[in-house]
């Protein structure tokens, strides 16, 4: 709880710094918001040439995209900074963390932590109150109860990925791109439905990288569809068992990375 | 002439350097392209023809656009300039006795030459080894595609030389980047082939230098455009560059005339 506490006091600071720029850091919340629209008015274009894309239409697909826009978008807010690992990595500065009393997670996490970030998520939360009114399905409680679940587990899935592809940079320190593949790559490719990737690539987003559960099988079950794999039912709800794995595998390779790591030198 | 050819090849030198980055590079590109290609796939399926354009032309277009990333750098890196002007740097810029603007033009044409060799190639290799994609009939239309790959990185480092000389305004230039690489991706069909825009959107954006750095490229490399066609797209492209490298080079000359730079 205490790195909670310092989370929030050193994500004040750097909202104050960010403020001085007020320019900048509108433009910067714009520019995130605009990379948020931008994706939603692709997937209107989309639809203005094809109604239905592997038997999902417009809204169920806007539907995957604010699930997935949300996940990524909270993992962003709170842990995206942790991709300049590299940076920290090649000019010294996780060196200068390492000697404060706060852990280095948090403090990579936070730094130059600002509202802009947020641009991101409120676009996907306004698709989703866009998208949810318009699904043909069949509103039982444990559907209901499921969106919330999605968004949450989604969020934690997406930071351990993001988490896991940092810790990359520990290895190979200019790889910083090689993880974007997975963490922009996988945002992109799950605001489709994974159905329209064929078999292979939805094996691998099932089985190695577990994109599928960010949005998709959850919403196999909101939107009552066949899995084309042909899964259990029960695959549908084991995202909270994936999120709490890939955490818990997150969070050793980072110790393992951070117990290696001995400084550039120079 | 000499100093210019010899910061294009320190810019070229400069990026050759990193190695592992150009590879998470092509990696990356290739996810995103891979991406895009399937529900283009998918969008083909449903509409045959659509913009007069089979799958496998859509396909094309996709790891076209994704191999330029490395040439017009539509995400950045944005020009060190920027940076130099907010931290004063760019007075010892001014004191050497090179035009600024062609100075940063050589060595971005560097790191642009790099980029089309090593990152734009590999990519367009993923994209042709994974799917069936339209290739450019015969060495006529390669040459036009590699004209319009020229023109296209004189467009990318006019806009880009344009967004960095801002910092001589606005001190922080960062927001003003931020835009620019949303703005870039979006409008010169990077995202979506400008094709699948709306009227009258897509015409109103055809018009704008961006798609000069993208779109008409790829047209070019697709055969879209013969004879008085092509020269007509490929007078677009340059008619963009002049513009763009002549208000670079006027904005200079007045920002070094009335701006202080930082410091004193």
């Amino acid at each position: 709880m205490a790195e909670a506490g310092a989370y929030l006091r050193l994500a004040a600071a750097w909202f104050r710094s960010a403020a001085q720029y007020p320019l900048s850091l509108a433009l910067l919340t714009l520019s995130q918001v605009g990379a948020a629209m931008s994706s939603v008015l692709a997937i209107v274009f989309v639809f203005g040439h094809a109604r239905v894309l592997s038997g999902f239409d417009l809204g169920d697909v806007l539907f995957l995209y604010a699930l997935s826009g949300l996940a990524f978008g909270l993992a962003d807010f709170a842990f995206g900074s942790v991709e300049q690992l590299g940076t920290h990595i090649r000019t010294g500065t996780l060196d200068t963390m390492l000697v404060r009393p706060v852990s280095v997670l948090v403090q990579i996490a936070v730094d130059r932590f600002s509202p802009r970030r947020l641009g991101k998520v409120v676009p996907a939360a306004i698709t989703l109150c866009y998208a949810l009114p318009r699904l043909d399905t069949d509103w039982t409680p444990a559907r209901i109860a499921m969106v919330p679940a999605t968004v949450l587990c989604g969020a934690a899935i997406c930071t351990a990925i993001w988490i896991l592809g940092a810790s990359l940079q520990f290895y190979v320190t200019e790889a910083r791109e090689a993880a974007n593949s997975v963490t922009y790559g996988g945002s992109a490719l799950t605001e489709y439905p994974l159905s329209i990737y064929g078999q292979d690539v939805m094996r691998v987003v099932t089985f190695v990288v577990p994109l599928a559960f960010v949005n998709w099988q959850p919403a196999l079950f909101i939107l009552d569809r066949p899995d084309p794999l042909g899964l259990p039912e029960w695959v549908r709800f084991a995202a909270p068992a994936v999120a709490v794995a890939l955490l818990a595998c997150a969070a050793l390779v980072w110790r393992t990375g951070m117990r290696r790591y001995a400084s550039t030198g120079s | 002439m000499g100093v210019y050819t010899s910061v294009f090849w320190h810019g070229l030198r400069r990026y050759a350097t990193y190695r592992a980055a150009t590879a998470a590079g092509i990696l990356t590109n290739s996810v995103f392209g891979c991406v895009s290609a399937f529900v283009l796939i998918a969008v083909w399926e449903a509409r045959p023809g659509l913009a007069g354009w089979d799958a496998a032309d859509a396909v094309a277009f996709v790891f076209v656009a994704q191999a330029l990333i490395g040439v017009v750098a539509p995400f950045g890196p944005s020009l060190e300039i920027g940076e130099r002007i907010r931290t004063g740097d760019v007075a010892i810029d001014l004191i050497r006795p090179v035009a600024l603007p062609a100075w940063w033009l050589a060595q971005d044409l560097g790191r642009a030459a790099f980029g089309a060799v090593f990152r734009g190639v590999p990519t367009f290799a993923v994209g042709a080894l994974l799917f069936t994609l339209t290739l450019p009939d015969g060495p006529a239309q390669w040459l036009a595609f590699a004209a319009a790959t020229l023109l296209a990185a004189l467009v990318g480092f006019g806009l880009r030389y344009l967004y960095a000389l801002s910092a001589f305004w606005v001190v922080d230039d960062r927001g003003v980047q931020a835009v620019a690489w949303l703005v870039g991706p979006f409008f010169s069909g990077m995202f979506l082939p400008l094709a699948l825009f709306p009227e009258p959107l897509g015409a109103v954006l055809r018009a704008l230098p961006w798609s000069a750095m993208v779109q008409v490229p790829a047209e070019v490399f697709l055969g879209d455009h013969t004879g008085a066609g092509l020269a007509a797209a490929l007078g677009f492209q340059a008619a963009w560059a002049a513009a763009l490298l002549l208000a670079g080079r006027a904005l200079t000359a007045t920002a070094v005339r009335r701006v202080v730079v930082q410091g004193g």
